[in-house]
């Protein structure tokens, strides 16, 4: 039967009330470890990457605590080098790798899709399960001592010189990046697969693009990640000589292979970050995406572009001069689709209804945050000035811009935005903006100064530093520790809301798109019936027409 | 425990590709595993041309005659494996069980004789090993790691002639389905090894 745009709302969608949800069909831990419901399956990321992104909060806490004075005080040396490190991994490959994808785009994906499930459900479930392997490695390396490689793991180092768990380490990363792999294959064969009848690639939302384009990345730069890292491990146990030089080996193809993933991981995080961000512009403006092609090409485009600029990490390990200008040119050309973005975002606001919401200011910060980094990455794919900012704060600034300023922005826009399908509540929104304004004030105090210690020449990984740095680090550890009280604010309301928070219908946000036709939270088939699309996306003015309402919806 | 969903192309193709899931899913893990092999072929490429000797594979005592032996073996096992699921999809049950099953011996037989050629460098005098020199680290990383692979290959065949056999009876299409996938997997695997000999072996 179809369902057109008249009916988008229809009864027929929304589950009547005392109908089970996908959180109360069934009881019990099992029903929980064993689901193979991608909601459940995104909740219990989203519980593990909660918690993982508190301990690597500690680390970095810890890390800005002792930078408020210039001698190293609160922790030796070695102890430093362990919590940067810890601080590194875990944020990355325990936090923001699987963050937007595997929590909010297991669980929207589906159900802007039209579909039950991902095409795999149990592979789903096993990723979450490498995934905790994985971090299970992790935190055995945290209560056994450390490691202290860098999250980077660069050789010879990781290989002959440390003494600490780099085996562990590696290993849980290994294991954790084949969770990545199996995702990122599940929502390409479900985003091939599972679309509702009618929704075409162009009627997707541009989320759905975006999570296509970061599955590519995940299914093809992981598994070089997972051979580097074999070929590390291999190295430190049987002493072969892959990397290390004195048994011909070669350091730099450590680089190379590390920053082959590495950089194209990047993407992994910002490119979902991109999709929620068109998510909730669209949203609060009204309007559809302006040049929504263009858009969605643009995350094509990235992905593609970010196999092609990995070196321009190794500008001053000893590349050649020549690969060294291909590759910052090349960097300067993945500027190009992020900059059609930034600009389409933008020109989606004018003229918008705009809503000062709290998922909008996430990703108005992150507008703003995201093109910081993203300029401030086009003064490192300048040969001459990378030279000069190599291992400085600058570096350290500049990808905190891109990965908390960018995808954690968008990662709270998109747990605000969906929290009332995902729970079925709204959460406060006064509290809410205090969060977003603490983030926003903190982060760029933190940060922002950090620019400038780089530029001055502080270099990054030491516990002490020269005594005229002190003030602008002063002011980065006061920022640290509000944005320390910005994230843990979520952290109490969110919970608070579960129970306390106001009942949120089917379409809080008067938003267009299949999660929003369905209930909240949603069955645990997503709909009662399969959903026919006739609607372009973000086709707000269509689907008032359709609905003969003149009013905001 | 809940009952199963119904996810669209499970078991039948999609008719304007020709592709049910788990085949376009092998599809893309088969991509997934070209780079994970292309990063080895890769660091061999970078490490053999900055070298300033590389030793030949035969000069290292490498048995061309055995690899060679191995490469039919393989290349045998892929035919088996498509005949398998030619008469599994015909319904000759038997002969698709025993072409099944010679596939899974034709893994058998490689391993063995891999495992004569590892023995044989073990106990060379001086012996050969992964640390002896760059040219033993990658053979035995990149072998290593095509064995591991055929050893999951003979691990799902001994599923599908096994326990996982019964979903023949219930759902014949499914575990002729589960054959192609594994098969196309097993291809793979062989293609792998199509390019290792030569590489290793022989230039």
């Amino acid at each position: 039967m179809t369902v057109t745009t008249d009916t988008l709302h229809d009864v027929r969608f929304i589950e009547p009330a005392g109908t089970r949800n996908y959180l109360n069909v069934d009881y019990g831990i099992f029903s929980w470890l064993l689901t193979r419901d991608h909601k459940r399956i995104g909740i219990l990321y989203m519980i593990s990457i909660t918690v993982m992104f508190f301990i690597g909060g500690f680390f970095a806490m810890m890390m800005r605590i002792e930078l408020l004075t210039p001698e190293g005080d609160l922790l030796t040396s070695d102890t430093y080098n362990k919590f940067f490190t810890l601080h590194g991994i875990v944020m990355i490959f325990f936090f923001l790798i699987p963050s937007i994808p595997a929590v909010l785009g297991n669980f929207i994906l589906p159900i802007m899709l039209g579909a039950k499930d991902l095409a795999f459900p149990k592979i789903n479930l096993l990723s979450w399960y490498l995934y905790i392997i994985g971090a299970v490695f992790g935190l055995y390396v945290i209560v056994a001592g450390g490691v202290d490689t860098g999250w980077t793991f660069y050789t010879p180092f990781s290989t002959q010189y440390s003494n600490t768990h780099v085996f562990a380490t590696t290993l849980g990363a290994f294991i954790t990046g084949f969770s990545s792999i199996l995702t990122g294959l599940n929502f390409i064969v479900t985003i091939h697969r599972m679309r509702a009848p009618g929704l075409t690639w162009f009627r997707l939302p541009l989320m759905v693009w975006a999570l296509y384009a970061t599955s590519i990345v995940m299914l093809l730069a992981t598994p070089v990640l997972a051979i580097t890292l074999v070929l590390l491990m291999i190295e430190r146990v049987l002493h072969v000589g892959i990397f290390d030089p004195a048994l011909g080996g070669d350091p730099l193809l450590y680089q190379h292979l590390f920053w082959f993933y590495s950089h194209p991981a990047v993407y992994i995080m910002i490119l979902p970050a991109m999709g929620v961000a068109s998510e909730v512009i669209a949203a609060f403006t009204r309007k559809k995406i302006f040049g929504y092609k263009f858009v969605a090409f643009s995350s094509l485009a990235i992905a593609f572009l970010g196999f092609l600029v990995w070196a321009h990490h190794m500008f001053v390990a000893g590349i050649s001069i020549y690969s060294a200008m291909i590759f910052s040119f090349l960097s300067y050309f993945v500027a190009v689709p992020s900059a059609i973005k930034v600009f389409n975002w933008t020109a989606t606001l004018y003229r918008g209804s705009v809503a000062l919401l709290t998922p909008m200011l996430y990703i108005l910060g992150f507008i703003g945050l995201f093109t910081v980094g993203g300029l401030t990455g086009l003064f490192l794919a300048a040969l001459g000035l990378n030279v000069h900012v190599t291992d400085t704060y600058f570096i350290v600034a500049h990808f905190h811009y891109i990965m908390v300023g960018g995808a954690v922005m968008a990662y709270m826009a998109g747990i605000h935005y969906w929290w009332p399908k995902i729970t079925g509540r709204m959460y406060p929104e006064w509290w809410a903006r205090v969060a977003a304004g603490l983030i926003f004030v903190g982060f760029n105090l933190t940060f922002f100064p950090q620019f400038i210690l780089g530029y001055l020449g502080m270099p990054r990984r030491y516990h002490a530093y020269a005594p005229e740095f002190q003030v602008l680090n002063v002011m980065s550890t006061a920022g640290a520790s509000v944005l320390g009280v910005g994230y843990l604010l979520p952290l109490i309301y969110l919970l608070w809301s579960l129970r306390f928070g106001r009942k949120a219908g089917p379409n809080p946000w008067g938003a267009v798109g299949l999660e929003w036709t369905t209930s909240s939270p949603p069955p645990k088939d997503n709909f009662r019936e399969t959903p026919t699309v006739t609607w372009e996306a973000y086709d707000y003015v269509g689907m008032m027409k359709a609905m003969g309402e003149t009013q905001d919806v | 425990m809940t009952v199963e969903l119904e996810i669209p192309y499970n078991v039948h193709a999609r008719p304007e590709t020709g592709l049910y899931n788990a085949k376009l899913g092998v599809w893309l893990f088969l991509a997934s595993e070209v780079m994970l092999f292309g990063a080895l072929f890769s660091s061999l490429i970078l490490i053999r041309t900055s070298a300033e000797h590389w030793p030949r594979g035969w000069e290292e005592g490498l048995n061309i005659p055995l690899a060679t032996l191995n490469t039919f073996i393989l290349i045998a096992s892929s035919v088996t494996v498509v005949l398998a699921w030619a008469n599994f999809r015909l319904g000759n049950v038997k002969r698709g069980r025993l072409l099944l099953l010679a596939t899974l011996a034709c893994g058998f037989g490689f391993m063995i004789i891999k495992t004569i050629e590892y023995y044989a460098k073990f106990t060379a005098v001086p012996p050969h090993l992964p640390s002896t020199s760059n040219f033993f680290a990658l053979y035995f990383t990149m072998t290593g790691l095509h064995g591991l692979h055929v050893l999951g290959g003979m691990i799902l065949f001994a599923y599908l002639s096994g326990p996982g056999f019964k979903m023949w009876e219930k759902e014949p299409e499914r575990y002729v389905n589960r054959i192609e996938v594994v098969g196309l997997y097993w291809h793979f695997v062989d293609l792998v090894w199509i390019f290792l000999f030569p590489t290793l072996y022989l230039l």
